[in-house]
């Protein structure tokens, strides 16, 4: 227990929360449900992935659900309206969505803001300009979309894993590989840890800060273009509060909020987690899905208590081990 | 000439505000027009106050949480809730049992909020995402997912009701604004709050108690945000768990910066807050009159955050101050 480090709590939560649902809907434990909590679940993994870079490093980014609202709605527009084949428009968009992050990256380095205000700035710019270009939702019906919706592997038991649940599973892998076996990742750690030390250290702390809220924004246009898989549809008011989302899966996926600590796995499990509540929920058929956020929010509580804990027993055990190791 | 003017307080948004009030009256020209209808004002002007009301609430509180060096996320959440009660008991238990009911909630939904910052000593933007987060699902567990609307005329006249002419919720911000004033301003108790934003260990190490004067400011942010709930839902004659106060934390945030207070806490101004959410407000209404669609609100809006944040970045000055020098 000393040493158990709080992605294995989250694990276990999961575990367990599976097992008691299992517990009470025998059919729980299937292929189907496990494949649809991924399917379900796609897009916020994805931006959860975003997510974890940028608190890691000691930030937020409050723009990302305004951000896969202005992608669903870009993309329909761009291939419904303006003609252009799916795979440009998803390039433009991503093309766009990197020179957004980059742009609140520049300016919460250059000028010195919170990254809380600048990104709230973001999100309003966002959702404003979703608005903007269309209040409707606009269906998309594109060849490539229906290709997408229908191809799944099939597994044992009649589950279909999805290619959204598959995109998802990439960017959650090779999201893992560059926090934890790169360069950058370490850097992302470094400055989570302490600015001024990581600066000190010759990093460059400017060019990392653009580059996580770019990775941030980029993450959560690919998440908009898979939620325009998921819905086959642009529209402006989809993804409202996925920012909150995917902020509080990756606090119980054990990510400290005060940077330098965290895992994309966990991250991951925090997603399942609260897709675990969703399921339960429509399996009972009785409760309200509203049920989810208090829960949801019962486990926030949890889980930062239980960060604030460990910190606190890691202050008072610093000095002492100081003291044993001085003479 | 031009930057010492602008660098006396308060003028920058006083300024501000009136620039966009003449934008508001060449867009409609009876902007200014008053007239009385019902032992009522009523007209653009006033309709700006009355809107103002909720947001104006919330900056209140706000404006001290931020002055600590923290910020509230979740008042839209705690408007939701009181709303959800007055609404619910207002028909059936007298106005005085609903209105109490209401205004509890919301000062245990602050002491929930500052215990976690004061005494769990929990970052402010996590601590009250929690409430921000669970809050709404209270909300609707209190409703039961439905819109509870209520015919009870005494809370009616909290959102529709006048005073001399002077629509309700107006009153109550005013009565609000001057017993806020009157208790921080009158006292130590602001220099305090601000002496704790500025340097919380400096100031608990100078003998004041930083824990109770976090925990009072979110109770009273927590209060005030009840308040604004329950005016919300006077307004409406209903409480709708899922849109009431949806996103005016942010309006309330943006309020209490544009008003010049530093997100980095340390200093604080009731009376530009106010002027803050009077600014929001007659941007909204004048967006509206123009027959923009609505949706040109948060455009607007972000290049407003924006453009106050620049201008309050330590960064933006030095630059000021590099080029006045090459200017000599």
């Amino acid at each position: 227990m000393r040493r158990l480090p709080p992605v294995a709590i989250t694990a276990m939560v999961f575990v367990v929360g599976f097992a008691l649902c299992t517990v009470q809907f025998p059919n729980f434990a299937s292929s189907r449900v496990a494949a649809n909590l991924l399917t379900d679940n796609a897009f916020l993994g994805i931006v959860a992935v975003g997510m974890t870079f940028v608190i890691i490093s000691g930030g937020i980014d409050l723009s990302v659900g305004s951000v896969i609202g202005f992608t669903t709605v870009f993309v329909a527009l761009a291939i419904e309206r303006l003609g252009l084949p799916p795979l440009v428009a998803f390039a433009a968009i991503l093309l766009l969505c990197a020179a957004f992050g980059a742009a609140m990256g520049a300016v919460i380095h250059v000028f010195d803001m919170p990254p809380f205000i600048v990104t709230l700035a973001g999100m309003f710019l966002a959702r404003g300009a979703s608005f903007l270009m269309s209040t409707e939702s606009t269906p998309i019906s594109a060849p490539l979309y229906s290709t997408v919706s229908d191809f799944a592997l099939r597994l044992p038991g009649g589950g279909r894993l999805t290619a959204i649940a598959l995109i998802m599973l990439a960017v959650v892998a090779a999201g893992a590989v560059l926090l934890h076996f790169t360069r950058f990742g370490a850097n992302v750690y470094a400055l989570g840890g302490s600015r001024t030390t990581t600066a000190l250290m010759g990093i460059p702390v400017g060019s990392m800060t653009v580059r996580i809220y770019m990775l941030s924004s980029v993450l959560a246009g690919l998440a908009g273009i898979v939620f325009s898989f998921y819905t086959a549809a642009g529209y402006s008011l989809s993804a409202v509060g996925v920012e909150l989302d995917s902020i509080a899966a990756v606090v119980i996926g054990g990510t400290l909020l005060t940077g330098g600590q965290g895992s994309v796995v966990g991250t991951l499990l925090g997603v399942l987690i609260q897709g675990l509540i969703q399921t339960y929920i429509n399996f009972d058929g009785t409760l309200s899905s509203w049920w989810t956020k208090i829960v949801t929010g019962i486990l926030l509580f949890a889980f930062i208590a239980l960060q604030q804990a460990m910190l606190g027993i890691a202050r008072r055990a610093g000095p002492r081990k100081a003291g044993v190791l001085k003479p | 000439m031009m930057s010492r003017l602008l660098q006396s307080r308060g003028l920058a948004q006083i300024i501000a505000l009136l620039v966009i009030l003449a934008v508001d009256r060449a867009v409609s020209p009876q902007f200014f027009d008053l007239r009385m209808q019902d032992g009522r004002l009523f007209g653009s002007l006033i309709d700006v106050l009355n809107r103002g009301a909720p947001v104006a609430l919330l900056a209140l509180g706000m404006v001290l949480v931020i002055a600590t060096r923290g910020i509230d996320l979740s008042v839209g959440a705690v408007m939701a809730i009181s709303g959800a009660i007055a609404a619910s008991l207002a028909d059936t238990h007298g106005l005085p049992l609903a209105l109490a009911a209401a205004l509890g909630a919301g000062l245990l939904c602050g002491l929930w909020n500052g215990f976690l910052v004061a005494v769990l000593g929990i970052q402010p933007i996590v601590a009250t995402l929690i409430l921000m987060v669970a809050g709404r699902g209270v909300a609707q567990l209190i409703t039961e997912g439905r819109i509870v609307t209520f015919t009870a005329p005494d809370l009616v006249w909290l959102g529709n009701g006048a005073v001399l002419g002077v629509p309700a919720p107006v009153v109550v911000v005013l009565g609000m604004l001057i017993v806020t004033g009157a208790v921080v301003r009158g006292s130590a108790l602001g220099l305090l709050i601000e002496a704790t934003g500025g340097n919380a260990r400096a100031s608990e190490l100078a003998g004041i108690g930083t824990r109770g004067m976090i925990l009072a400011v979110y109770v009273w942010c927590g209060l005030c945000a009840a308040l604004a709930g329950v005016i919300a839902a006077a307004d409406i004659m209903g409480a709708d768990a899922n849109n009431a106060g949806l996103w005016l934390e942010l309006d309330a945030i943006l309020a209490v910066v544009i008003g010049g207070t530093s997100l980095f806490g340390g200093r604080f101004s009731l009376v530009l807050a106010m002027v803050g959410a009077l600014i929001i407000q007659a941007m909204n209404t004048g967006i509206l009159l123009s027959g923009y669609p609505p949706e040109f609100n948060l455009v607007v809006k972000a290049a407003v955050v924006l453009v106050v944040l620049l201008l309050q970045s330590p960064r933006f000055a030095n630059v000021g101050v590099v080029l006045g020098r090459a200017r000599q």
